[in-house]
């Protein structure tokens, strides 16, 4: 049994799990790793274990440090803060069980599971499991993810619109800028540089919007501008369909037919404009 | 009109926040919005079920905007000013239309019309939806908008910034705030001809609740603590559908009821009509027989059955368990779904289908839901008020105090403003009321700073400099401080005694011992010591900072609660079960002493277009008295987080 664990274990359903938190101080520090054994109850999650780390901030050697730094909000998989690598697969923390992801009852230390954190690689990390995702919303202005209405002022119902395409918008709709497609994807590379943000791979879920507001009568009046950003560099020719985007999205995402719709679009529109010329 | 010398600060970027921005920003001046998360993670994306607006079907079937108004009134059990709910009713299907303008993806008929669903408090069907996450894609489109504005320089948007202080003037006006980079850490004082607070709730106070982790009250405190006022803080909408967690209470949407959901406990019903509980409690519920079930609220509301508004079902489920009737004598009670079928259940449910999914590995297309109330919504706020029209039906549009604080120049818009739920929100308004704030009261913040006399602009910098030096020093206390307690433990300490003392029923001796809680705990606040005394992305800080704010503000829900010698909506006292319009048709107003505690004050509700009437929504006088057990013992939703 584990000795250093600052509180013992309260329920005798209770077990203790060890996690492997991977710590950098800030931007340009160097990483560490900090183990942590933690009393899980049944129905735990990533977040309940690391709201307990960040009140007992002592690691298995009795050490005292700082508590672990994460981002998290709603928990419920529906915001999209808590995004991170467990065990090497990035998803949303709170919607990550302990007993499924670490089913072992084996007490910590040899032959013992360990749970690894990390954050998200392809996003400067700000401090231990917490990034910065600006380039993702910046590319969301870029693809202009919105529906150009006429102000907010009473002009009257939308279009109508059938329940088969209210449900194909409504899936793409419930991206929540997480991020697990950008990690997960190949061609979706870091880029600290706020002036290359522009010219590198958007990645799938930006392309999704693009089609998403596509779709929408009023949100296609900008599809040409949408499709600029999407047939220039960084645009949907980039992906190099490794099909990863679409099997970590939480949200199950048809990511991989937002990327051929976006092809089809782009190449549609690169035919209309040399024959405009413009 | 000199717009660039004009400049409007947002607290906040939900429904509220968002919508007063582009509301503000559209009338022609420049609006920075704070928010300690992007604003497309706020709170808001949380909503479930729906929002609600009188229709052309309901209005074919005898509904109309009135009949939401009066709704909403005997919903929020006459507390409500009646005004600004007259106004909101009848802006509800613009907002609607707009919605839908934006892109939001609401649930089509086959013809193509947005579909409709039955919602609690209502007998029509009035509630429009996108799927089972209509706050997210409601928030969403204004999102949207919000960056559409951004990208043509008319918001800017201050992201992981958290309000940390209003800043008032020598005329007692607000005229900026101070605010922190979360990441830096850097305090800076910010100038504005008006502050908007769109902060949201409070739920973190009871410790777990339905509410994001950021929903402390935080902001809404500090405003109170720099001499706002504070209104009908006791009341507390407890839910009766969470689905108990670890980390959180996670919402199992009223609309799993809209749609047919049935709740029930297993039980014998004896010769005399009473039910009792059955000897085995480790049945399957799919092999219990339809006799052995006990659909409790369809018996005792005949009328209303499963849609009864929120604070009786919670009611009446802790009491069932109370009772000893919950699911295998503990506390927890069905919630059915399993008679619609796994097509219509998907199609309407999916996302909150897949929360409990996910979260308790069960399907709900298979086997009853066990949930258990958990507390979810801030009724009382930051106290506004508001230019009514003359016959009273409705407020005045762009009038500059439109829920303007007790302090002028500051506003409280969205769940932070206490107006509009009385003592019982219904399902289904909220958002409606978030977004119409934004809209109707935005116009009211963009007339008074065009016109205001004095701008921030005028201001010295000597103000600035002081109310960011005043943070910095609070802060320096915090991170210097040698003292032996530590403020997730006070948390915790303190969410567990708000819940037990404060939610599904409450008396006069147990609140008592809860305000002596809370004195020991402001103590011990006192005496903090960090885990982490760095300056960059200190968390732990931020938590600390606003630990203390959260018991300032459970001071006042107490205190309230106690002076309140009534029950009336969510607010239920064994000692006084009774409405008493004659002493309590008031607004409880809190003041912040000092020290930290607060005094109380009663104003009474300004008499409206209907009359108060009792609010029985149809009840069997021969039902079992929704009479709690006289000394509860803490519910599961009191159960801190590991």
């Amino acid at each position: 049994m584990p000795t250093a664990t600052p509180n013992a274990p309260t329920s005798s359903r209770s077990r203790t799990v060890r996690f492997a938190i991977v710590r950098c101080d800030g931007p340009g520090k160097p990483e560490r790793t900090e183990l942590f054994d933690v009393p899980v109850e049944p129905g735990a999650n990533i977040i309940s274990c690391l709201q307990w780390i960040a009140a007992n901030p002592v690691t298995i050697e009795g050490v005292r440090t700082t508590p672990p730094t994460w981002d998290s909000g709603c928990l419920e998989e529906v915001c999209g803060s808590c995004t991170m690598n467990i065990n090497g697969r990035v998803r949303q923390a709170c919607s990550a069980l302990i007993d499924a992801v670490s089913p072992s009852t084996t007490p910590p230390g040899p032959g013992g599971a360990t749970i690894t954190l990390e954050p998200m690689r392809k996003f400067p990390v700000v401090r231990d499991l917490c990034v910065d995702r600006a380039r993702f919303f910046r590319n969301l202005e870029r693809i202009k993810a919105w529906v150009p209405v006429d102000g907010t002022y009473s002009l009257g119902a939308g279009p109508t619109e059938s329940p088969d395409h209210q449900a194909t918008r409504y899936a793409l709709s419930t991206c929540m800028t997480c991020g697990c497609c950008l990690e997960a994807c190949p061609q979706f590379l870091r880029e600290d540089k706020p002036e290359a943000w522009d010219t590198s791979f958007v990645g799938a879920a930006v392309i999704s919007q693009a089609v998403l507001f596509n779709d929408h009568p009023t949100g296609a009046t900008l599809k040409p501008q949408r499709l600029d950003v999407l047939s220039g560099p960084g645009g949907v020719n980039d992906c190099g369909n490794s099909q990863n985007c679409v099997k970590v999205c939480p949200k199950e995402i048809p990511l991989t037919e937002s990327i051929g719709a976006a092809g089809r679009q782009v190449t549609v529109h690169a035919v209309k404009k040399f024959f405009s010329g413009r | 009109m000199n717009g660039s010398k004009h400049r409007v600060i947002v607290v906040g970027g939900g429904l509220a926040g968002l919508a007063a921005s582009v509301r503000i920003a559209e009338a022609g001046l420049p609006v920075d919005i704070f928010s300690i998360v992007p604003v497309k993670r706020s709170h808001s994306v949380c909503a479930q079920g729906g929002i609600n607006a009188c229709n052309e079907v309901a209005r074919q079937q005898g509904y109309s905007e009135y009949e939401h108004f009066d709704e909403s009134i005997y919903g929020g059990d006459f507390l409500a000013h009646q005004p600004p709910v007259y106004e909101m009713a009848h802006w509800a299907p613009k907002i609607i239309d707009l919605l839908d303008r934006m892109g939001v993806p609401f649930n089509r008929t086959n013809e193509g019309q947005r579909d409709l669903r039955l919602f609690g408090g209502s007998l029509y069907k009035r509630t429009h939806f996108a799927g089972a996450t209509t706050g997210q894609q409601v928030l969403y489109a204004l999102d949207e908008q919000t960056r559409r504005y951004a990208a043509e320089g008319k918001v800017t948007k201050y992201e992981h910034w958290e309000f940390l202080w209003p800043i008032i003037a020598d005329d007692g006006a607000c005229r900026g705030i101070v605010a922190q980079d979360l990441r830096t850490m850097q305090i800076r004082a910010f100038r504005a001809d008006a502050v908007v607070m769109a902060t949201g709730g409070n739920g973190l106070i009871f410790g777990q609740s339905t509410n994001s982790v950021m929903c402390t009250g935080g902001a809404a405190s500090r405003c109170y603590q720099a001499g706002a006022k504070y209104a009908n803080g006791e009341f507390i909408q407890v839910h009766p559908t969470a689905i108990p967690g670890a980390d959180k209470l996670r919402l199992m949407s009223e609309s799993a009821r809209g749609e047919g959901g049935r709740v029930w406990v297993p039980a014998i019903k004896g010769p005399s009509g009473g039910w009792t509980r059955h000897p085995d409690p480790a049945r399957d519920p799919r092999q219990i027989p339809a006799s052995e079930r006990y659909y409790f609220l369809e018996e005792r509301y005949p009328k209303y059955g499963n849609i009864v508004p929120r604070d009786i079902a919670t009611r009446e489920i802790f009491n069932i368990c109370m009772e000893g009737l919950g699911v295998a004598g503990g506390n927890m009670v069905y919630l059915d779904l399993t008679h619609l079928g796994r097509e219509y259940i998907e199609r309407k449910l999916l996302g909150i289908i897949e929360i409990y999914r996910k979260f308790v590995g069960e399907d709900p297309a298979e086997v009853p839901m066990k949930i258990f109330p958990g507390v979810h919504y801030t009724m009382g706020g930051l106290w506004t008020t508001y230019t009514p029209k003359p016959d009273l039906k409705g407020m005045t549009l762009g009038a500059p105090n439109s829920m303007m604080c007790s302090v002028p120049g500051l506003y409280a818009f969205g769940e932070v403003n206490y107006q509009y739920h009385g003592a019982n929100r219904l399902g289904a308004n909220a958002l409606l009321s978030c977004i119409f704030d934004g809209l109707f009261c935005g116009l009211g913040v963009a007339n008074a700073v065009r016109d205001a006399k004095r701008l921030a602009s005028d201001e010295p910098q000597a103000l600035y400099d002081r109310a960011a030096e005043q943070e910095n020093a609070k802060q320096r206390r915090l991170v210097e401080g040698k003292g032996d307690q530590n403020p997730y433990q006070i948390a915790r300490e303190m969410g567990a005694e708000m819940t037990a003392a404060s939610t599904v029923v409450k008396s006069g001796p147990r609140l008592e011992q809860a305000l002596a809680k809370i004195a020991e705990l402001r103590d011990r606040a006192a005496r903090i010591s960090l885990a982490d005394t760095g300056m960059w992305t200190n968390q732990n800080l931020s938590f600390a900072r606003a630990t203390a704010d959260m018991l300032t503000l459970a001071d006042a829900i107490l205190r309230g609660g106690l002076e309140r010698r009534e029950s009336r909506g969510s607010h239920y006292r064994t000692d006084f079960p009774e409405r008493n319009d004659a002493e309590f048709l008031a607004t409880t107003v809190a003041q912040c002493n000092p020290d930290g505690t607060s005094r109380i004050a009663f104003e009474p509700v300004p008499k409206g277009i209907v009359e108060p009437r009792k609010r029985t929504y149809g009840k069997k006088d021969d039902a079992p008295a929704s009479k709690p057990a006289d000394a509860p013992k803490a519910p599961a939703l009191a159960l801190a987080a590991t």
